[in-house]
């Protein structure tokens, strides 16, 4: 790790840290990785994700990559792929998997709840419509079930869990569909309820630590 | 009510009898009876001469005395159960096991009575060997694995560092208060109140099960209380043994040594009876593998091993508890992906059989033993000192761990949690019996022990568990939510893992998702190559399993719904007996013996699709159930047409000669077809519905092979109505609409619609067949033409879906 990067000072620091959540010392640990991913360069390209080896056998590598470079998880209302991202933007994606804090009141759960399945959706939603049609289900199945390697890509039953998952999910949200309705995708909303009963808050974070831990790709 | 008190005494008189009959017995050698008197059943015979002549019968006592009285003492344990149950008022209220105690107290009075001496108690021996591994293995094989794996290092600290904390602080402030002279003169030193300490101090399994199974507090608080009373066993048995040996040694010759060697043996104890627990894991998911021939005793295996694990550990004085559950916690994903569907049904059974029946005399046994007068002893100070320390170290102990570990803990432990972890912490009667193993010599105190033991065992199961519910509804504490698994939960939760492992490595760090991503794909490589059997291998995917499991249950309510809406009349009607016949096969008479639509209609019916080949073929008993099973959905989802001629034949439907997956193709897209009839006549066909049918019959059909067949997808389809999901680019699209189903009153969309249109779902969970269209249009026998043309699926054999 070069001596030569400028990270973040200690004002921006504050900045940042208040922005996206994360303690002094975590976003200087994070920074320190960024660094190294990044090859001490400003920004961050896909490529430099293939240095996380580990990653490669993740099935939904693609889609999880693709959600840093996604503009619609940056606080922004914009949408569309951006080629190489900053260390605020890494941060920002980065701050939707923060644990709960102890002391947090109610409308912070909840914000933190929709934050969370916010990012959940766009991740989802690979044509960037606002919803979450059956074809990207599939394409959710498809991977999560790819390390199966006795279900080929173009199984049936892979489609058809797609399927049945939307189905429950639909049946879930709109309760029983009259024959004639027509169901076009999820929207965000949608999505939302289906999540009523689960506390996704809870399971859907990564602990990030302030102490710097050893690396493991290099 | 009369019903339950004439069972009630009949109990009682039972008892009464045997008390005699075991008494009176006992110090004769011969079989004949003696003057007993409470014998009911007068020695006419065999007084001692020999007798003259034939016996035509004899009463033959002694011959069956063993077996006899413990038969019996279940057929009352057991009776007593359904006495509880009559009434659900009480029920609500008190737990079972307190029910039970005041039952067994009373029997132990009658025994008394009867008697003037305990003639039946709960020996430590059957206590150990033979109530408690069915109770522990129970709770080992069905315990979730992953929420007892993310929560070890609570439970860990918990069974831990809070027993020894409990029994330390319990056993020096009792003989801090013996010192000041309280409690009268007692022959009791440092090491005894030490030992008493240890064994009081452990929170008991069978106690924890039996008051939290009425209360059902969300999982997580659950998963720590009782994670915590089964791992707490390995420090209790070396407490208890260190502490035991330095009392027979005597308080003034314990050394250093002796004390590094009880922490030493600590560790022993814990790992080795993990490790035993494991091994024997390791062993039976081996057997499993190759069971395949034995189905029937496949079960047997399970126990057996089990239970060899529990006694080799208690062989080598390591912590049996331990093993056995880490036993059951091991093995339970090998066996169950390698033993056929009907033996993990039976074995689930089975453990719930035994587990609840031990618990069951346990607990009845714990209020028979108590009515011995020859135990108890009293003192006042004691008791009471006893039950207030170990409540309040209890709670102290939760609190200090808790704010410790809530440092570290993503999910923080709030008071109500621990709250309800001290209030849990209920002792049972591991404690009664370690304490009854106690040997009066070198514990002169025994007697007090023991009469204190059964107090405090009945202050926490009687109190505690009577107040535990009322408890838990006021504080409001989360409950456990029992829904059926969604589909949609395994989904992204599957994606949430990977997710959180994709950020872990990303932002470079090592965390639970790490690990277990690790650990999984070591488990992947290796053990499953070595412990699963190979078709089981290919099939585990948890979001597959799940997804079968919601098709089989929405196929059975399926059938279920037709046959409680009467909808037999659908298929009633009599060109169904000479429509489906398939040209490849003569037209056989069914010869569907025992199916439920030939009972209920009283004359067989005559589908006979290839199933009927395949009957022919397969004559085994099981097969024979598959084909009925069949053979009922068959009957209810088909609605014959006249119109519709069904012509299919085996051979020009695949070019595959093998047998069995031609059938199995076949027959999917004979049901496949007869399915699509169900759907909603509107739009918006309910794919899965179909699939999810489709599956059922073929998962019905194969054999014990966990083998599944691909569901087919729109593509297998002839131009049935919603090639909506067949988005993509290899689809059949079938210009012609077939012409039954251009009678339809159904608008059909048109290409272009259908592609748009991915749902409109009809709750596949409530299929009313009777609700659909009003003329027989559920006949749409197979379409016949251009099926070569399709390009055959190979099916992915063995897809466990």
């Amino acid at each position: 790790m070069g001596a030569s990067h400028s990270g973040p000072d200690t004002r921006e620091l504050r900045e940042l840290s208040e922005k996206t959540g994360f303690s002094v010392d975590q976003i200087e640990n994070l920074n320190r990785r960024f660094q190294q991913l990044s090859k001490n360069k400003e920004t961050l390209r896909r490529e430099d994700f293939d240095k996380v080896t580990d990653l490669d056998v993740n099935p939904i590598r693609a889609q999880i990559i693709e959600a840093f470079f996604d503009k619609r998880n940056y606080s922004g209302m914009q949408t569309g792929p951006v080629e190489e991202i900053n260390f605020e933007q890494f941060l920002t994606v980065m701050s939707h998997f923060r644990p709960l804090k102890a002391r947090m009141t109610e409308e912070q759960i909840a914000s933190l709840r929709k934050e969370k399945l916010q990012f959940l959706f766009n991740m989802y939603d690979i044509d960037a419509d606002g919803k979450i049609s059956l074809e990207d289900y599939r394409h959710l199945v498809e991977d999560l079930l790819s390390r199966n390697p006795h279900l080929g890509k173009e199984s049936a039953s892979v489609t058809s869990i797609a399927d049945a998952a939307m189905l429950e999910a639909v049946t879930i949200i709109k309760g029983q569909m009259e024959p004639h309705q027509v169901y076009e995708g999820m929207t965000f909303e949608d999505f939302v309820k289906i999540w009523e009963g689960i506390d996704i808050e809870t399971k859907m974070h990564v602990r990030f630590l302030n102490v710097e831990t050893p690396h493991f790709c290099k | 009510m009369e019903r339950a008190l004439s069972i009630l005494y009949f109990v009682v008189l039972l008892n009464a009898t045997l008390a005699g009959a075991s008494d009176s017995s006992k110090p004769d050698g011969h079989g004949s009876d003696s003057s007993g008197g409470h014998n009911s059943h007068d020695s006419g015979h065999g007084e001692g001469h020999s007798p003259d002549g034939l016996q035509i019968v004899s009463f033959k006592w002694h011959h069956v005395e063993a077996p006899y009285i413990i038969a019996v003492w279940i057929l009352v344990a057991s009776l007593a159960k359904i006495v509880f149950h009559m009434s659900h008022k009480v029920t609500n209220v008190v737990p079972e096991s307190a029910l039970l105690i005041f039952l067994g107290l009373l029997l132990g009075g009658v025994v008394w009575g009867a008697d003037h001496s305990a003639s039946f108690t709960l020996t430590p021996t059957i206590f150990f060997f033979y109530l408690l591994p069915p109770i522990v293995l129970d709770a080992g094989y069905f315990m979730p694995n992953r929420l007892f794996f993310g929560n070890l290092g609570t439970i860990l600290m918990y069974a831990v560092i809070g027993t020894v904390w409990n029994a330390a602080l319990t056993g020096l402030s009792l003989y801090g208060v013996f010192l000041t002279g309280i409690m009268g003169p007692l022959q009791a030193g440092l090491l005894d109140f030490l030992l008493f300490g240890s064994l009081i101090a452990a929170v008991d399994p069978v106690a924890v099960l039996a008051v939290f199974e009425e209360v059902h507090v969300n999982d997580v608080l659950f998963i720590i209380v009782f994670g915590e009373s089964l791992l707490n066993d390995a420090v209790t048995v070396v407490l208890y043994n260190v502490f035991d040996s330095f009392v027979a040694i005597g308080g003034e010759n314990v050394t250093g040594v002796d004390c590094v060697k009880g922490i030493v043996s600590f560790f022993v104890v814990s790992i080795g009876g993990t490790l035993i627990g494991i091994i024997f894991a390791l062993l039976l998911s081996f057997v499993t593998r190759f069971t395949k021939h034995v189905r029937i005793i496949e079960p047997g295996f399970v126990f057996i091993i089990s239970y060899l694990s529990y006694l080799t550990s208690e062989m080598l004085s390591l912590s049996a508890i331990l093993a056995i559950t880490f036993a059951g916690v091991c093995c339970q994903k090998y066996v169950n992906a390698n033993i056929n569907e009907q033996s993990v049904t039976t074995v689930r059974y089975t453990m719930k059989m035994l587990a609840s029946g031990s618990e069951t005399i346990v607990f009845m046994f714990l209020g028979i033993s108590a009515v011995d007068p020859n135990i108890w002893t009293w003192n006042t100070a004691f008791i009471l000192l006893t039950l207030v320390f170990i409540s309040v170290y209890r709670v102290i102990g939760v609190v200090i761990q808790t704010w410790l570990l809530n440092r570290y803990r993503m999910v923080q432990l709030e008071i109500i949690d621990q709250v309800v972890m001290s209030y849990g912490g209920l002792r049972g009667a591991v404690a009664f019996a370690l304490v009854a193993l106690l040997d009066p010599e070198k514990v002169k105190e025994r007697n007090l022990f023991v009469s204190t033991t059964i107090i405090v065992v009945y202050f926490t199961v009687i109190f505690q568990g009577l107040t535990i519910k009322p408890l838990v509804s006021w504080l409001k504490v989360k409950r456990s939510e029992h829904r059926d698994p969604l589909l949609n939960e395994k989904l992204h939760g599957r994606a949430f893992d990977h997710i959180l492992s994709a950020i872990e490595d990303i932002s470079g760090q090592i965390g639970h998702n790490y690990m277990r991503d690790k650990w999984a794909k070591f488990e992947r490589r290796f053990l499953s190559k070595l412990l699963m059997r190979r078709s089981a291998q290919k099939s585990r995917d948890q979001i597959l399993n799940v997804f079968h499991e919601l098709n089989i249950k929405d196929a059975i309510s399926y059938v279920a719904e037709g046959e409680r809406r009467g909808s037999l009349a659908f298929i009633r009607s009599a060109s169904t007996d000479q429509l489906v016949n398939v040209d490849f096969s003569t037209q056989r008479p069914s010869i569907v013996d025992a199916s439920v639509s030939a009972l209920l209609r009283g004359n067989p019916s005559s589908v006979c699709l290839d199933m009927q080949a395949i009957e022919e073929k397969r004559k085994s008993v099981r097969d024979k159930e598959d084909t009925l099973s069949h053979h009922v959905l068959q009957q209810y989802l088909y609605k014959p047409r006249h119109q519709t001629r069904h012509k299919y034949s085996r051979h020009a439907i695949t070019p595959n000669t093998e047998d069995n997956k031609q059938e199995k193709e076949i027959f999917r897209r004979t049901m496949k077809k007869r399915l699509e009839s169900f759907k909603s006549t509107k739009l918006g066909v309910n794919y899965s519905k179909k699939s999810i049918k489709n599956y059922k019959k073929d998962s019905g059909r194969c054999k014990k092979k966990k083998k599944s067949v691909a569901l087919l997808n729109g593509r297998i389809s002839w131009g049935i109505d919603n090639p909506t999901f067949i988005s993509d680019e290899n689809v059949m699209v079938r210009p012609a609409i077939p012409p039954w189903l251009s009678n339809e009153d159904t608008v059909v969309p048109s290409q272009r619609a259908r592609v748009q249109i991915p749902w409109s779902p009809n709750n596949f969970r409530r299929l009313t067949p009777l609700r659909l269209s009003t003329r027989s249009v559920d006949s749409f026998q197979m379409a016949d033409g251009p099926v070569p043309e399709h390009p055959r699926m190979t099916l992915p054999e063995g897809t466990h879906l």
